[in-house]
């Protein structure tokens, strides 16, 4: 049975290893997310960011370690994954709106689909999202017919449509020009201050000085330096995320 | 030497000739060389003969006017009938092959890709050929007899190699649709079942709608190969039409003429329209 507790990390990440083929991505990764906490993963490219997350919700196998979301492994050939994606929210860098259905049935579709939910109350709720990520009127229109930013929020209401408890952000504003960023990291403030744990791998600094309650460095598949964003960004000690910070800031 | 292949018998004229004497083999043979030095010198100057003769096009055109009803409503009407369900039987064959080419399981796509680099990659006069001639043209059971009448057996030859394409059209359609929408349709908790059928399927029938057309085209220029067989479709009849107009040299123009016209004239709005179908549905990204 599963006895875990909110006092309990959400999220707990023990000396994960995983490579592909030859090539080791993750070199021992241990870090714990509490509920309600919001984190940011920065770092060099190609240092494992991505695949770290991705492997949070079962898109990629680890080799070795452990990951429990609310104390469920998830390194376990037995998992249940459908169920830890019920949990877990994900977002992607390139939105992946399906394009064939309107903003609106993208986002209603997973809750009516997979959980099986009453269309009209599923309904209800995604017009509550679409409110939320500020984008009435957006409703019937195709995701051709949306401007990146749009999109993208779209892609987070879709998620939230499904209730999760962890929202996992893979550099969402990535593709995104700067004019249209602001609007989707508004976006993620609202859900931060609704208490939503949300682990997010980006490169907007500044965003995640202002947002996280913690921040991890990674380079080359292991965490470097952690902290809060306060003495992270003014009191970085290991000499690679100084040069990583002088690079950016 | 008892054997029953008579072409081994010598010739034997008591034997034959109350058999077919109109034969133009018997009438040969009986004829005597005279008669063959005769023939061949007929056969040489027969082009000559030809533009001798008082024919001239105006009449040819006449009397190819006469048929061209029939060329029409029993020629070309049974070789869209033929492309028709050659089409219907090789879509729904293909689209389940091409489905099993993406199969989860290994040997399911060994099998699905194998039948249809088979059926791709041979040449559809020689398919033609074996299910023409191998197929029975009647079946019998105990107290009725069924004939199978040969444009059936072309629908069935047509439709394998309209298969293997077709399935190549669904394999190519539903492995373009990006990673990216796997990924997301399995972080909302869709199984893969759900995925495919309701995600990625979807997403392909816009990009399997121009090729199919375009091998639909393909396929109704490819009917005519079927003449050879002596299914009676337009060029079939149209051969029948000049034989019966004496075979006048002059008739290959109009009739042949009008076979390309016609098959142009059916042929080329299906083109048109599948290039406005391919602007339209060009994919956004």
């Amino acid at each position: 049975m599963n006895t875990w507790t909110e006092k309990e990390p959400i999220l707990s990440i023990k000396d994960v290893h995983k490579s592909f083929g030859e090539l080791e991505v993750l070199k021992g990764v241990t870090f714990d997310v509490m509920k309600g906490e919001v984190i940011c993963i920065i770092g060099p490219s190609g240092s494992g960011k991505s695949t770290l997350i991705r492997c949070v919700n079962a898109l990629n196998e680890i080799q070795s370690g452990s990951i429990k979301v609310e104390g469920v492994e998830v390194n376990d050939p037995k998992l249940d994954k459908l169920a830890l994606r019920r949990k877990v929210g994900m977002v992607f860098q390139q939105y992946n709106l399906f394009p064939h259905k309107t903003a609106i049935e993208n986002i209603m579709m997973a809750p009516i689909q997979v959980l099986k939910q009453d269309p009209k109350e599923v309904e209800e709720r995604a017009h509550t999202l679409i409110k939320k990520v500020r984008l009435q009127g957006k409703e019937n229109s195709f995701p051709g017919e949306l401007s990146g930013g749009q999109q993208q929020r779209i892609a987070i209401a879709r998620s939230l449509a499904m209730e999760p408890n962890i929202m996992l952000f893979d550099e969402i504003t990535a593709a995104l020009d700067p004019e249209t960023v602001k609007e989707v990291l508004v976006t993620i403030k609202d859900l931060a201050q609704d208490g939503m744990t949300c682990c997010l791998v980006t490169h907007e600094m500044g965003f995640a000085k202002e947002i996280a309650d913690h921040i991890y460095f990674t380079d080359r598949g292991i965490i470097v330096e952690h902290g809060p964003p306060k003495t992270f960004f003014t009191d970085a000690k290991d000499p690679r995320t100084k040069e990583f910070l002088s690079q950016i800031l | 030497m008892k054997n029953n292949f008579s072409i081994l018998y010598t010739y034997n004229k008591k034997l034959y000739h109350t058999v077919d004497s109109t034969r133009f083999s018997f009438w040969l043979v009986n004829s005597g060389y005279k008669w063959c030095i005769a023939f061949l010198f007929l056969t040489i100057l027969y082009p000559v003969n030809a533009m001798a003769s008082n024919y001239t096009y105006t009449m040819a055109f006449q009397a190819f006017l006469k048929w061209v009803p029939l060329l029409v409503k029993s020629g070309f009407v049974l070789n869209v009938i033929i492309s028709f369900f050659a089409m219907m039987i090789g879509t729904a064959l293909g689209v389940i092959l091409g489905l099993a080419q993406v199969s989860q399981y290994k040997i399911v796509r060994i099998f699905a890709s194998s039948v249809t680099q088979l059926f791709r990659n041979i040449p559809w006069l020689v398919l033609l050929f074996i299910i023409m001639l191998t197929f029975p043209f009647e079946i019998e059971t105990d107290d009725k007899i069924y004939k199978i009448p040969d444009w059936t057996k072309a629908v069935f030859g047509f439709s394998l190699p309209i298969m293997a394409n077709i399935s190549e059209i669904v394999r190519g359609a539903i492995k373009s649709v990006p990673l990216g929408q796997w990924e997301a349709a399995e972080s909302l908790a869709f199984s893969r079942q759900k995925t495919f059928w309701q995600i990625i399927l979807p997403q392909c029938y816009k990009r399997m709608i121009p090729p199919w057309m375009n091998w639909y085209a393909i396929l109704s220029m490819a009917t005519p190969l079927v003449s050879l067989l002596g299914v009676e479709e337009i060029i079939t009849l149209s051969r029948q039409a000049m034989e019966a107009e004496n075979n006048n040299p002059e008739l290959l123009i109009p009739f042949y003429s009008f076979a390309l016209l016609i098959f142009f004239a059916y042929c080329y709005p299906i083109a048109k329209f599948t290039i406005a179908l391919e602007k339209r549905y060009a994919v956004k990204l």
